[in-house]
């Protein structure tokens, strides 16, 4: 019996959000203004920003070293933790630990109803999830804002829009900021939300924990966004030192914000870890788990683990910055090497961490859509287990020019193509999965499949890349830029389409349109490809990245790219008409199962009830057995449910 | 259709789509892959670039091929048969292990073919860092004597030429030990001979890459990384700073050019001799340089000094006659 059987299995969702004022409620669910929500997050965040900057002006205007050079970073510094101290205070994440701390007891911290506990700190998975599906899509949606700008200015060669520093600024944002929102994209809006419907749980390990990675996660929004007040970062995301040492504030947003994020990142990655490994259902052995949670565990097991390095990483770089240790100056007995390997061994795990989520996804839904078995189930959870393994131990491939010890290279190279195995294994138990099968080509296919069409294309490059001599020329080049925007962009961003496309109907309870859907995927699958093949090219040809000046043979090139950029922004702008048309505009009330899928997340009521499941399922067999007559329903959920869950899944086999 | 003559279908058509994608890369597109044939290390990286072509083509073939023929055959239509279920979906054993076998013999065997041409080819052009164990015959000994200062170069002899690379932001320069140590702003190469770069910085890290040469390796500050080359063919080439090191990276670029060894050596002796009073100024020639006490990387040196010092100060250049 699994902890998540706490509650008494008869408890329904209507007497578990009763409605109402209720007394002795905690300051983040009472209704009204007078409580705690985004609002006051807002207020105690910006006054937090201004004692802060006040108490670093005053404490360390007179530093040597800050009167010298009149920048004061102290300021800066204390200024955005404050400001994340009082986010974090206004939306009501610390009163638990604040109060546990003066030994009280808080009050009732069941969500509150109505659409007003998607603003506060609510402890429901569910609405983590789609505060996240929102929070992504902002960071997407700025990001990607920021890349037509980059697209703009390498219209021309040598004519400019922006000035230099302007131009890396961007460039900078752009990075980061797509980083930071890839760590999450899958993790935070559909990994929250679906593997406790998906294991069978009624929450998470750590609610708590929970919330607050995504109220974290927005801070850090919030600090690398600053940076462009600051006047940027001129670094990229990869932050080298010394160039980091010598930056302006704005890299102290830099620093600072992968450590806020990385705390996000971690925080869900532990949580995730912990419920995954925990709070299965009865039943639910390693080989009945959905592939879709293989991934995500391993995902989490990879945030848990690297992410330290990175915070650990940006720690050094602030004291670098605000008290003048030399942890990556190398006159001062630092190394910018130091900066190189923490970052990359973070880094590279990192990759995967915006890979494996999208595997997960492709894994969890071509089967429904083939009405197959998954082909291989173990040799796909070896794929991603494999994948999450090594990508620990790869991460100097990115140093293989860096004059790094020279003997291992080899080393590196050999672990970097070995990690192609594990990604075989996907597109082996993909391909099986659609053999003889009988596809239906609805919109999330549509993504899975433009997944293995990408994702080929970016792994297959990344094996040139790994190998040493090539490297020589392809490394820091376009090409580079444009393997791992087909891998991240084409490999997960997609994946992240299917999802959403395939799992909104469970989530909101409203179908997405298909007319819609099908003018959005052909849009951005033919400019995602237009936009970022010819950068191999160009690559090949000789153009580093970052730069704003290229040779002039070049232009056609990057005009067509840059052309194919701007068709792949308007995708996205159907997207998110279609987005508003379907859950706002016209919303069409989604059938209980629209996709006839056997997944566990698919048997609960619709909506989905507070505790997700009135009676903890028990798991009675593998996943995925479509097309086999008188298989077994996944889950028994006990006689006469009211979603009559268990009925669904035999229906589908007829 | 049964099983077996929809498969040989399929590898039909990937057998002759990969022979003649194959063919056409080999023979249409490889020989105008970048970086060319002006050193050895370019020829081979091409070379390896190719063969890393010719490998990854028919893998992306039988990809796509499966996966049109999936779209086009196995897709919800009338007509075509429910799919199979339980027991007979099942993956074979032997399909797994083929396939595990399969890619693990490629992928090996890739790692094993690019270890053998980085070291056969003394390093490929990469950066090999302070202690290069890969070098061409003589390259490692020219370089220890230019430190001492004895570096000597001639267009009879077969020495190699040793070019010390110093990134600035934001800007190139070189110095020829073998020619009084000068210091000038162009590369220039001669031909048929091994050069060894001493790649450095003064500031942040920047990169050094000579596209045609093919040869790529990071400038750190106060780190000697040591890459090699063997100029083929005379022309002209471009260097460009391949790592971000501030506002002005995009602009860090110039050219240079391999020249005939004579035609080099004048150009040597008469930029030495251009330039004499200016390598007066200069530090005694050295692997790395460390910022001076203006603060190179922008003040790292806070000691109270508002004047700043002079060249003399730092590097203690002797004063020019007046």
């Amino acid at each position: 019996m699994t902890i998540s059987a706490e509650r008494p299995t008869e408890a329904t969702a209507g007497t578990a959000t009763p409605a109402g004022p209720r007394k002795g409620s905690s300051w983040t669910n009472r209704p009204g203004w007078m409580s705690q929500h985004l609002g006051t997050a807002i207020v105690l965040g910006f006054l937090g920003y201004l004692f802060g900057h006040w108490w670093g002006n005053y404490m360390a205007s007179s530093y040597t070293y800050i009167a010298n050079n009149g920048q004061n970073g102290v300021a800066d510094f204390l200024g955005l933790l404050c400001m994340v101290i009082g986010w974090l205070l206004g939306i009501g994440a610390l009163n638990y630990p604040i109060l546990k701390l003066f030994g009280r007891e808080p009050g009732e911290e069941a969500p509150a109803p109505g659409l007003s506990r998607y603003f506060r700190y609510t402890l429901d998975h569910k609405v983590v999830g789609m505060q996240y599906v929102v929070g992504v899509l902002l960071f997407l949606f700025t990001g990607g804002l920021l890349a037509m700008a980059i697209r703009t200015e390498l219209l021309n060669p040598t004519v400019h829009i922006f000035n230099p520093g302007t131009y890396i600024e961007i460039v900078s944002e752009h990075g980061t900021i797509m980083m930071m929102m890839a760590t999450s994209i899958v993790v935070g809006p559909l990994g929250n939300y679906l593997v406790p419907l998906m294991i069978g749980s009624r929450r998470m390990a750590f609610p708590r924990i929970e919330a607050f990675s995504f109220w974290i996660f927005s801070a850090g929004y919030l600090v690398i966004f600053s940076a462009l007040f600051y006047g940027g970062f001129p670094t990229g995301w990869t932050g080298y030192a010394p160039l980091q040492n010598q930056a302006g504030p704005g890299m102290i947003s830099y620093l600072f914000g992968f450590a806020v994020i990385g705390i996000g990142m971690m925080s869900a990655g532990f949580n995730i870890l912990v419920t995954i490994v925990n709070y299965r259902a009865p039943g639910m052995t390693w080989s009945r788990v959905p592939m879709f949670v293989w991934s995500i565990l391993a995902t989490a097991s990879l945030l848990t683990l690297a992410t330290p390095v990175l915070f650990t990483a940006g720690l050094f770089g602030l004291l670098d910055h605000l008290v003048l240790t030399s942890f990556y100056v190398n006159e001062h007995g630092g190394s910018s090497y130091l900066w190189e390997n923490l970052f990359w061994f973070f880094g590279h795990p990192e990759v995967y961490i915006m890979a494996l989520p999208g595997f997960g996804i492709v894994a969890e839904i071509v089967p429904v859509f083939t009405r197959k078995p998954l082909f291989a189930y173990k040799v796909a959870a070896a794929g991603m287990m494999g994948v999450a393994l090594l990508s620990f131990f790869v991460w100097q491939h990115h140093l293989f020019q860096s004059g790094i010890n020279p003997d291992m290279r080899p080393l590196f190279m050999l672990t970097t193509e070995l990690i192609s195995i594990p990604t075989g294994f996907i597109y082996l138990v993909g391909m099986g999965s659609l053999y003889r099968g009988k596809m239906r080509l609805e919109v999330p296919m549509l993504f899975c499949l433009a997944l293995y069409f990408n994702f080929l294309i970016g792994g297959i490059t990344g094996v040139f890349l790994s190998d040493v001599p090539v490297n020589v020329t392809v490394h820091g080049s376009f090409f580079v830029l444009s393997h791992f925007h087909y891998t991240i962009m084409g490999g997960l961003v997609f994946a992240f389409m299917a999802g959403l496309y395939y799992w909104l109907p469970k989530m909101t309870g409203r179908m997405m349109n298909k007319k819609l859907g099908l003018w959005h995927f052909w849009t951005m699958f033919v400019f995602f490809n237009l936009t970022f093949f010819p950068m191999f090219i160009i690559g090949i040809l000789g153009q580093p990245r970052r730069v704003f000046e290229y040779a002039h043979n070049l232009q056609g090139l990057n005009d067509f790219s840059s052309i194919s950029a701007f068709c792949l922004g308007a995708s996205f702008l159907l997207f998110f008409w279609n987005l508003m048309y379907s859950m706002i505009i016209n919303p069409k009330k989604a059938p209980a199962n629209p996709w006839e899928s056997l997944g566990l997340e698919w048997q609960t009521a619709n909506p989905v009830p507070l505790y997700n499941f009135e009676r903890i399922p028990v798991i009675v067999t593998e996943p995925y057995r479509y097309s086999e007559p008188g298989a077994p329903a996944y889950a028994d959920f006990g006689g006469g449910s009211a979603a009559g869950a268990s009925t669904i899944g035999s229906s589908v086999q007829e | 259709m049964n099983n077996g003559s929809e498969m040989r279908r399929i590898v039909t058509a990937w057998v002759i789509v990969s022979v003649i994608g194959d063919l056409l890369w080999w023979f249409l597109v490889g020989p105008h892959v970048p970086p060319g044939n002006m050193t050895t290390s370019a020829h081979w990286n091409q070379f390896d670039f190719n063969i890393l072509a010719i490998t990854a083509l028919p893998v992306v073939f039988m990809v796509w091929i499966w996966l049109g023929y999936a779209v086009v055959k196995w897709r919800d239509k009338p007509g075509v048969p429910e799919p199979l279920g339980g027991e007979a979906a099942k993956a074979s054993r032997g399909v797994q292990v083929g396939w595990i076998t399969i890619t693990s013999t490629v992928v090996i065997a890739a790692a094993i073919y690019g270890t053998v041409a980085l070291i056969g080819d003394h390093g490929s052009g990469g950066g090999e860092g302070p202690n290069p164990v890969w070098a061409p015959p003589g390259a490692i000994a020219a370089n220890t004597a230019a430190l001492a200062g004895k570096a000597t170069w001639s267009p009879t002899g077969n020495q190699p030429l040793v070019v010390q690379v110093i990134a600035q932001q934001w800007k190139f320069t070189y110095r020829y030990p073998a020619f009084g140590g000068m210091e000038t702003d162009r590369l220039v190469l001669p031909v048929k001979t091994v050069v060894v770069f001493d790649v450095t910085s003064l500031d942040v890290i920047h990169d050094f890459w000579a596209y045609q040469l093919s040869v790529k390796a990071d400038a750190n500050p106060g780190v000697n990384n040591v890459a090699f080359a063997n100029t083929q063919q005379t022309g002209q080439f471009m260097v460009r700073c391949d790592e971000l090191c501030g506002i002005w990276h995009g602009a860090m670029y110039n050219s240079g050019r391999v020249l005939s060894k004579t035609a080099f050596m004048a150009w040597a002796t008469k930029t030495e001799a251009q330039n004499a009073q200016n390598t007066a100024f200069l530090p005694p020639f050295a692997w790395t340089y460390t910022p001076d006490a203006n603060g190179a990387s922008g003040g790292l040196y806070p000691d109270g000094n508002v004047t700043p010092y002079s060249p003399y100060d730092v590097y203690g250049a002797k004063q020019p006659a007046s």
